[in-house]
């Protein structure tokens, strides 16, 4: 009996780890650029799930910069002030950090639907976008700070870098996608569709609405945050565009993009948009915002699944552009 | 006395300029329910337009005047240009979709405006700074001010005015009003709604494209300018209230007078007290300072 | 007989309308007691002032002994006390079974836990048998919104049920269902309540359900109760026939 789930379970996982093994050797097949690439995009994966867990319980977060930038920053202050360099510890750091403050944004957000939501994260992600900017002796103002490669469990990866950051991403997508996975399976995931659905009817079921969402928030925030570190790590500089609305309408973008059906769609989403974004621009570098927004708009028109909904055409959760939550 | 007056002045300043940039927002937000990011492209087209029309009459020849009527000829042409094209053509398709889809489809609009601009003019920057030197500097207790200030508070005014008489004393503004109301029974009772959101989306159009084309002679016109202005908007619609539009002139007036107050006293701080009253506005009245509060039903 | 619902002096206008007049009412335990009345009587919102979606402006609710006046829907559901709807208040986009599950799981309480999976083997065991109490078979991996009206109002009452509540409000059970179909939803409600004695109160238009499954029936009228009799005797008395019926 409970060797046959044992097996039953390796089953289940077999394709999975086939697809981590996979990417574990990819990058030796390919050039540096591409590894590169897809080390930046599945960071910023982390935080497009981060939108997509939210936007399951329809809500959009005009905002997730905030968290991407304050996971970035940690790194950054990190090092300045404590001479911080260890990944593990960055990691944990920015983790606790994004949490905190999701703890305390969430506190208001939770009680917000819709264009007040929206707005609300967004007025939150450009407070600190202007603090990021003008407090030039604290951040360096626009331009930045410069983040040093970390060292990884103390081995300082030196020429490897590049590639010692795709597995430490690699590795910290792995693990966000299981846990945000399980998360979706649990009774908050449900609850958090049962709150799109009709939060009425979650009331008069007995929870709490605005408990179901603060929790939410808090597991977008923290992946936002840990996206924002692994970028400031492999990329080796940050800036206060980070906070700024247009990276958040990108990170809303590449959701919409993706679908969220599965946790693995944001990781699709992530991959074509940097790759797109990658190729229009060296193809035509004026016109290839044109070509995501061309690409946004027949997506909201006529794709609003997603990438994802082409691979899996029935996903079992529904969107919520056509959900009766509208009323 | 003179940081009072400066305060005072660069507030007005800024508040006309913000109230010029929010009013198309507010007022398409209010009539169409429709939070348009692209709006920040249309302001941005409309300097570009501005610049090039009045550098045009300027080298010319022609009595340098003209460019001021030429910046609000401008602005018409734009609204007139890109507002019907935009609301029939997208727009309208999703009037009965949630409010995060027309924000989702504006900024897939913002993203190709954006290139579209780089590929019509390229993307080194444009400066006609004539019609803001031509009016020269104005002694007023006991600090020298540019002129070109109070013309765009001019501008403003007029504009806000015009919106006022256009919604409140026109058989078209009680038309606007049906629709905002009630859509379904407008056009049960034999209003061509249609028309009239194209019509409404036109007129903020105009009134974007008007806030860029008197922005330019002020500024350098580089691509870019849009997202600053769409985010800045967006905290003056809210403060004043979603849709309401005296609401958004006293937003735009508080907003204007902190930030010259910040700019005097915290420099530093000059862009955090925007996005900060724009939090706490959210906060403490998520209706704005001046909108109506919106009923749940079960 | 223990009372478990009272309502004392409940006042409640909506402008120049009185939802509730003085309204005052005891319901003992285990009893099924109809609500009729006009459109506009008073019925709904006598529900919701019970569950606490409106304050009375007057007046006190009690539940088993306890005041709950004032009380938001989410404690007074906590306390044991669940509502069906007019307009059933489903899960959409969920599955038949994934809404019983939610169900299950927030009566118990573990809604805020993010890592056990929600379908463990007991709680499908559990979901599918009140599901098939109901009559629901092979549906219950049919997503909600797919469901006919008949279901939906059937799954409304369900998932209040399964929060194993001390009183079931219902609110217009079989209205919005086929003629053909509405003793069928009837008789399927009205079997599982008696079967587990809860208290009911349930809101009705159709005065040929209400004859044939309440055990006591409140009429409604401008916010008052005009009578309060067991059927037989309410729909022999001939002022009444003429006021609901509108019999001559």
């Amino acid at each position: 009996m409970r060797g046959a789930q044992v097996s039953r379970t390796l089953a289940g996982a077999a394709p999975w780890l086939a697809v981590l093994l996979a990417l574990a050797i990819l990058p030796r097949l390919l050039p540096d650029w591409l590894g590169f690439l897809l080390t930046v995009a599945f960071a910023k994966a982390l935080v497009v799930l981060g939108v997509a867990v939210l936007l399951r319980s329809n809500l959009v977060s005009f905002g997730h910069g905030l968290y991407f930038a304050a996971g970035a920053y940690t790194v950054g202050f990190a090092a300045k002030w404590l001479h911080l360099r260890e990944a593990v510890l960055l990691i944990f750091g920015a983790v606790v950090v994004s949490g905190a403050l999701a703890a305390l944004l969430g506190l208001f957000l939770a009680r917000y639907r819709g264009i007040f939501f929206g707005m609300l994260t967004l007025a939150f992600s450009m407070i600190l976008y202007s603090l990021l900017l003008r407090l030039y002796w604290l951040t360096g103002g626009t331009d930045g700070m410069v983040t040093a490669p970390p060292t990884i469990l103390g081995v300082v990866p030196g020429a490897a870098a590049g590639r010692a950051h795709y597995y430490l991403t690699l590795v910290c997508l792995a693990l966000a996608l299981a846990l945000t996975r399980r998360w979706l399976g649990s009774p908050l995931g449900y609850l958090a569709s049962a709150i799109r659905d009709n939060e009425i009817r979650v009331e008069y079921m007995g929870a709490s609405v605005r408990q179901g969402i603060y929790r939410t928030y808090l597991l977008s925030g923290v992946l936002g945050g840990l996206g924002g570190c692994l970028v400031a790590f492999s990329v080796g500089h940050i800036a206060p565009e980070f906070s700024y609305w247009t990276q958040s309408g990108d990170f809303v973008f590449v959701t919409v993009l993706g679908g969220y059906a599965s946790v693995f769609a944001p990781v699709m989403g992530s991959v074509v948009f940097e790759l797109v974004r990658n190729y229009a621009y060296a193809l035509s570098p004026y016109t290839w915002q044109m070509s995501l927004g061309a690409i946004l708009l027949l997506i909201v028109l006529f794709l609003p699944r997603g990438l994802w909904s082409l691979l899996a055409p029935r996903a079992p959760v529904s969107s919520p552009w056509t959900s009766s939550s509208r009323r | 006395m003179d940081t009072l007056t400066l305060i005072l002045l660069d507030g007005i300043a800024f508040a006309s300029w913000l109230f010029l940039v929010s009013a198309g927002l507010t007022f398409a937000y209010g009539v169409l329910r429709i939070l348009n990011i692209a709006h920040g492209s249309l302001y941005a087209i409309g300097a570009y337009t501005g610049a090039t029309l009045a550098g045009l009459v300027l080298h010319s020849g022609a009595n340098p005047f003209l460019a001021y009527p030429v910046l609000v000829g401008a602005a018409l042409l734009v609204g007139l240009a890109l507002g019907p094209l935009l609301e029939r053509g997208f727009l309208r398709r999703v009037y009965d979709q949630e409010e995060v889809i027309t924000l989702l489809l504006t900024f897939a609009i913002f993203l190709i405006l954006e290139d579209g601009m780089k590929l019509v003019w390229g993307v080194s920057p444009i400066i006609v700074a004539e019609p803001y030197a031509l009016l020269g500097q104005l002694p007023l207790a006991g600090v020298t001010y540019p002129v070109y200030s109070f013309l765009l508070t001019g501008v403003a005014i007029v504009a806000g005015l015009a919106l006022w008489v256009v919604i409140d004393r026109t058989r078209f503004g009680k038309l606007i009003t049906s629709v905002i109301h009630d859509r379904e029974i407008s056009a049960a009772l034999g209003v061509n709604v249609p028309r009239i959101c194209t019509v409404a989306f036109t007129g903020a159009a105009m009134l974007a494209a008007l806030g860029g084309a008197f922005t330019a002679p002020m500024v350098s016109v580089t691509p870019g300018i849009s997202a600053d202005v769409i985010v800045l908007a967006f905290a003056v619609t809210v403060i004043g209230g979603l849709g309401n539009i005296s609401g958004g002139a006293i937003g735009a007036l508080l907003v204007g007078l902190l930030r010259a107050t910040a700019i005097q006293f915290f420099p530093a701080l000059d862009l955090f007290v925007v996005y900060a009253l724009m939090a706490v506005i959210l906060l403490v009245r998520p209706e704005g300072l001046f909108g109506g509060v919106e009923v749940r039903r079960i | 007989m223990d009372v478990v619902l009272e309502a004392v002096g409940l006042a409640k206008s909506f402008g120049a309308v009185k939802a509730a007049d003085d309204l005052s009412v005891r319901i003992s335990s285990g009893q099924i007691v109809g609500i009729v009345g006009p459109n506009g009587s008073g019925k709904t919102t006598f529900l919701n002032l019970v569950t606490g979606y409106l304050s009375p402006a007057r007046g006190q609710i009690y539940y088993l002994g306890k005041e709950i006046t004032g009380l938001h829907p989410r404690q007074v559901t906590r306390l044991g006390v669940a509502r069906s709807f007019q307009v059933p208040q489903l899960y959409t986009s969920l599955t038949v079974l994934e809404n019983m599950l939610v169900a299950l799981v927030i009566r118990s309480g573990r809604q805020g836990d993010c890592w056990r999976a929600l379908r463990t083997r007991a709680r499908l065991a559990e979901a599918r048998r009140l599901l098939e109490k109901f009559g629901f078979g092979d549906e219950s991996g049919q997503v909600v919104r797919t469901l006919p009206e008949g279901g939906r109002k059937l799954l409304d009452v369900a998932l209040s049920f399964a929060l194993g509540p001390r009183l079931l409000l219902l609110d217009e059970p079989t209205s919005g269902v086929s003629a053909a179909e509405k003793f069928r939803v009837m008789d399927t409600l009205i079997g599982v309540i008696r079967e587990s004695g809860v208290t009911s109160v349930f809101v009705e238009h159709d005065m040929d359900v209400v004859q044939r499954y309440a055990e006591r029936v409140l009429v409604f009228s401008e916010g008052r109760i005009i009578a309060d009799d067991p059927p037989g005797a309410l729909f022999a008395d001939p002022i009444v026939r003429r006021y609901i019926l509108g019999e001559e």
